[in-house]
């Protein structure tokens, strides 16, 4: 009969044994990662009215599929589950509880959307996944306090707004601001965090505010107004289609105010040229990443390895895309993350590292933009650079700023 | 003029003939229902509770589409007013989340017995017409910059998920599936009781013969109006109960899609068919999720393709089973008595009894 | 003043599109009582395969002359073999159909194009001396197509035998039938001819949008309420309510309600037409006997 104390010995041994094997030791502990994969999920708008960033979704899958040619993240392959949510928040809710639940995924990556990832987002917190590099530049996405799974990816849309009022303080105190923005989180934020850079003191500054619904053929009518409204500085707070069309109307109803446009709508390709190239001339915004059409970056290296990653995993999309360029860059953020996580893709520890990242720089940025996160700064980029453009490509002036 | 080839309700749940196969049915189904969310995984329950919000919208665009002939493309706005009414009932006026049922109801109610005035002078197509642009309308409205301090604006609102009450020993997925059941068989047993009563064959006379009806002295106005409101009454009830279970709305939350599922839950399950419902609800909930799979034959770039077999499905279904599941049913049932009258009458020289 | 008349010209080019969609529901709706709730979806598949075709080097007009060819064989395609299945089916199964097309053709363009959106250049100047500072050269150009298409359309109707052959099938089929019309190959024909206008409609909208395939949701919305506020039935009267609409758009927004509930006057306008004068501002009162 074997003793209770052999038993323990026995037991203790044999554990030793186990933990002691050369292999990654958490991995049977992690929830989406076996010896060979990680999984990872998000949901995509891949239908709907946010159709147009489904490429997003793709060029993530794309990127992980790269990773996975070259021998993956310390042996273990990326497995990107993604699913559409159509932008509507119950069924991304719906799908992330599918991922959560029934995939058993490591963590959620990159979804996309305000109104998604708020949804999804007490859901995740309460259940200890992370939420990494949502795919939206809401101010709200980095509260390490509230939300410490959640965290945010690009430099979000009041720093940038920030970034601009205090250039026009700086160099035209007395202009008449009219602002174009959309209608949604992307556009309010904005428009808030703009006007409380500008402050109390001069609110006055903001002469006209409208807005526009994504669902509107055009923005014309709007612009008409702020023209007639006075304004001499027009601040563009819309997405590419509508960029353009603003830019356009401008110019053909003879309106010549200082351009601010976000750097969401600053594709050369997708929003200046269709706007017309002349029409756009002295338009400024705020720049942290390269763009794909801008001539400045042809010979680039950086640029050259993301031309040469579409061509071989992303054959026959849009090469003028920004959105391609966007999911490049949170990709090779993630792969950073995960192997700064080594051996233990536990889910504390990947929130860990992604909270550890310092000075990252990457292909797809401009120089000087550089990565960096903290237990109490979950805004990975806070730098921006102005840029002005010249009817060719966009000059970049001044110094890195910080929001 | 709307024509329907479904007998009309009285015929279809009136015969409560309580054989020993059909009560052997009915305590199999109570057992299945009552037993899924502790057979399936939390996600899989919660997907449940869906199905049966989903039946109670269905049910009451169903009241007034399928027995009342009035067509209605927008049913999402009283989804997104029942939704939202909850929302704001609990998170800035400290109202607990049951409560919020009735009151949204009522106020969905209101909203729709307003409609319904105008919706009055609007037959068939037009009416569609109205409804799809209230449908199309609906998200802007709700993103109005005088509403924000109430609806959140775009940024909408987060509310907490209920706990199931103490003591009893449920995961907060089961609380809220049987929280949706119970008010799901009310909802139901008050549809029911209406359809089988005066009223209800008035609204069916107005829907098939509005001339005769009013000439035999059927209100048509206040019936078609109190329907309208009944009907937003329940999908505004349906939307509360969405609310809860998701835990947030945004406008974003409430597009087009939602008001276009409803209509197409109703013909699928078929018009006029109170239980039809149900399997309108699984397919809106159910067969977006298969059409997904599905389409991954397509391979990567075809994660769009899901709603063209999605639309495909519908439109092969309605070609080939217009009258929905419930007319399919029907020639079922109508094929197995028929088939059981022949034996019998085989064996037996006596007249067939009327079945 | 200056912003008023802006207002009011870009009003009347986004009009003369809303006029092109209304005329194509209303064509539709004349022949067969139904309203196509596809028809955005049909005009923004043509404009795809316009930008095809010019992006594989083809020159503007070629491009679109060709695109109407294709958009006649699609309408026409679509009648015989999905349309006239329904034939005689209840309204609401036949609303199902049409959404159920709009579904289905809005994905397939979004799995054959992708989703990014593409700009469709426009075949007029991009600046001209004319009305340099209050309208550009592109409206001007889409408000003389749309005003050609209208006369051509009108012209055919009114002059031509198949005209006149297409206009007795839908007013009266069962004696169109009597003296020898093929009925349903004049519901294949409107069909087809609703379609073109629609492609003009699409290809007129495309520079002025940008082309993708959610593009023509907005539209589709302001051409029902156009068809509505000018006549169901009634095609000119279709027309003006576009310009009519497009106008009032951007007044409404403008200066009355401002610019966040603009789709809501659209739903404002259809309901209010509906219920003020159902027949429109140019249409016949339907009177039913009882």
């Amino acid at each position: 009969m074997i003793s209770r104390r052999t038993m323990l010995k026995a037991s203790a041994a044999t554990a030793a044994a186990l933990t002691a094997r050369p292999w990654p030791a958490f991995a049977d502990n992690a929830t989406g990662v076996t010896d060979t994969e990680i999984k990872i999920g998000q949901t995509m708008p891949y239908s709907g009215p946010a159709s147009a960033y489904g490429v997003i979704g793709r060029v993530d899958a794309a990127y992980f599929k790269m990773i996975n040619d070259q021998g993956g993240i310390n042996g273990r392959k990326i497995n990107l589950i993604s699913l559409d949510d159509g932008y509507s928040p119950p069924k991304a809710v719906e799908q992330i509880r599918k991922l959560v639940e029934q995939e058993q995924v490591a963590f959620i990556f990159n979804s996309l959307g305000t109104p998604s990832n708020s949804a999804i987002r007490d859901y995740l917190n309460e259940n200890k996944v992370p939420q990494l590099f949502v795919a939206t530049g809401a101010s709200k996405f980095g509260d390490p306090e509230h939300y410490p799974w959640t965290m945010g990816w690009q430099p979000n849309y009041r720093t940038e707004a920030a970034i601009f009022a205090k250039h026009i303080l700086a160099n035209k105190p007395a202009a008449k601001i009219g602002i174009l923005y959309q209608n949604d989180d992307f556009g309010k934020d904005y428009l808030n965090g703009l006007k409380e850079t500008l402050g109390d003191k001069n609110a006055g500054m903001v002469v006209k505010e409208v807005s526009y619904e994504v669902s509107e053929p055009t923005v014309d009518s709007q612009v008409i107004t702020l023209q007639g409204s006075g304004a001499d500085t027009f601040v563009i707070a819309a997405t590419p289609k509508f960029a353009a069309q603003a830019f356009r109307k401008a110019y053909d109803v003879g309106w010549k105010p200082v351009e601010y446009v976000t750097n969401v709508s600053l594709s050369v390709g997708a929003v200046l040229k269709p706007a017309g190239l002349e029409k756009c001339v002295g338009a400024m915004t705020g720049d942290y990443g390269k763009e794909a059409t801008d001539p400045k970056w042809k010979d680039d290296p950086g640029m050259n390895t993301w031309r040469d990653f579409m061509a071989k995993y992303m054959p026959g999309a849009d090469t003028t895309d920004a959105n391609a360029v966007y999911a490049y860059g949170v990709s090779a953020t993630l792969v950073q993350v995960l192997k700064q996580c080594g051996a233990d893709l536990s889910r504390e520890r990947i929130m860990k590292e992604a909270a550890n990242l310092k000075d990252l720089e990457l292909p797809t940025t401009l120089p000087g933009i550089k990565i960096n996160t903290s237990p109490t700064n979950f805004y990975p980029i806070r730098s921006m650079q102005l840029a002005r453009f010249d009817g060719t490509t966009w000059e970049l002036f001044g110094d890195v700023l910080t929001g | 003029m709307l024509n329907f080839e479904l007998a009309s309700p009285v015929e279809q749940t009136g015969r409560a003939a309580v054989s020993a196969p059909r009560a052997a049915l009915v305590v199999l189904a109570l057992i299945v229902i009552l037993g899924l969310p502790f057979a399936l995984s939390g996600y899989q329950t919660f997907q449940f509770s869906r199905v049966i919000i989903f039946a109670i919208a269905l049910l009451g665009l169903n009241l007034l589409t399928g027995f009342n002939g009035q067509i209605s493309l927008g049913h999402g706005a009283f989804f997104a007013i029942g939704g939202y009414a909850s929302a704001i009932l609990t998170a800035k006026l400290g109202v607990s989340y049951w409560a919020t049922l009735p009151i949204a109801g009522l106020i969905c109610f209101g909203a729709g017995f307003l409609f319904g005035f105008p919706a009055l002078r609007l037959g068939g197509l037009y009416l569609a017409l109205a409804t799809f642009a209230l449908a199309l309308a609906v998200p802007q409205l709700l993103k109005f910059k005088p509403f924000d301090p109430w609806t959140g604006g775009v940024q909408g609102i987060n509310l907490a998920k209920p706990q199931p009450p103490l003591h009893l020993p449920l995961t907060r997925d089961q609380w809220l599936y049987f929280l949706c059941l119970v008010v799901a068989a009310f909802l139901f047993w008050v549809a029911i009781n209406l359809v089988n009563s005066r009223i209800g064959r008035a609204m069916v006379a107005i829907r098939d013969h509005p001339i005769a009806a009013e000439a035999m002295g059927v209100d048509t106005a206040i019936i078609k109006t109190t329907i309208f409101g009944l009907s937003a009454a329940y999908t505004g009830v349906a939307g509360a109960l969405s609310t809860i279970a998701i835990g947030f709305v945004s406008p974003d939350s409430f597009g087009l899609f939602v008001s276009l599922s409803f209509v197409l839950g109703i013909v699928v399950g078929g018009l006029a068919s109170i239980w039809g419902v149900v399997i309108g609800a699984l397919f809106i909930e159910f067969v977006p999720n298969y059409a997904d799979q599905l389409s991954d034959v397509f391979g990567e770039s075809a994660k769009a393709l899901p709603w063209a077999i999605y639309g495909l499905m519908v439109m092969v279904i309605m070609y080939a089973a217009p009258s929905g599941a419930a007319g399919v049913a029907k020639s079922l049932a109508r094929g197995v008595e028929g088939l059981r009258r022949r034996t019998a009458n085989d064996g037996d020289r006596r007249p067939a009894k009327s079945g | 003043m200056i912003a008023l008349i802006h207002q009011i010209l870009s009003g009347l080019a986004m009009g003369s599109i809303y006029a092109c969609v209304a005329l194509a529901i209303v064509m539709i709706y004349q022949a067969t009582h139904l309203v196509n709730f596809a028809q955005g979806e049909m005009a923004m598949f043509s404009t795809y395969v316009a930008w095809a075709m010019i992006d594989a080097g083809m020159p503007y007009w070629a491009a679109f002359l060709l695109t109407l060819a294709f958009s006649f064989a699609m309408g026409m395609a679509i009648e015989r073999f999905i349309i006239r299945q329904f034939d005689g089916a209840p309204v609401l199964t036949v609303v199902i159909v049409f959404i159920s097309l709009l579904v289905i053709i809005n994905s397939v363009a979004g799995w054959c194009f992708s989703y990014t959106i593409k700009s469709f250049d426009s075949p007029f100047p991009a600046t001209s001396r004319f009305g340099q500072g209050f309208i550009s050269p592109h409206e001007m150009g889409s408000i003389g197509v749309t005003l050609a298409a209208l006369a051509l359309v009108y012209v055919f109707f009114r002059f031509t035998p198949l005209g006149l052959a297409m206009r007795a099938a839908a007013q009266n089929p069962t004696s169109a039938r009597l003296v020898g019309i093929r009925v349903g190959q004049m519901l294949a024909i409107g069909w087809g001819l609703a379609a073109a206008i629609g492609a003009v409609a699409g290809m007129m909208a495309a520079p002025i949008v940008y082309l993708d395939p959610n593009m023509m949701g907005g539209i589709l919305l302001y051409g029902f309420a156009a068809a509505l506020l000018g006549g169901i039935d009634n095609p000119w009267g279709a027309a003006l309510g576009g310009f009519i609409v497009g106008v009032l758009e951007n007044i409404a927004g403008a200066y009355l309600v401002g610019e966040e509930i603009k789709l809501t006057v659209a739903l404002a306008i259809i309901v209010g037409v509906l219920v003020a004068k159902p027949s429109g501002l140019f249409g016949r009162a339907i009177v039913t006997r009882v």
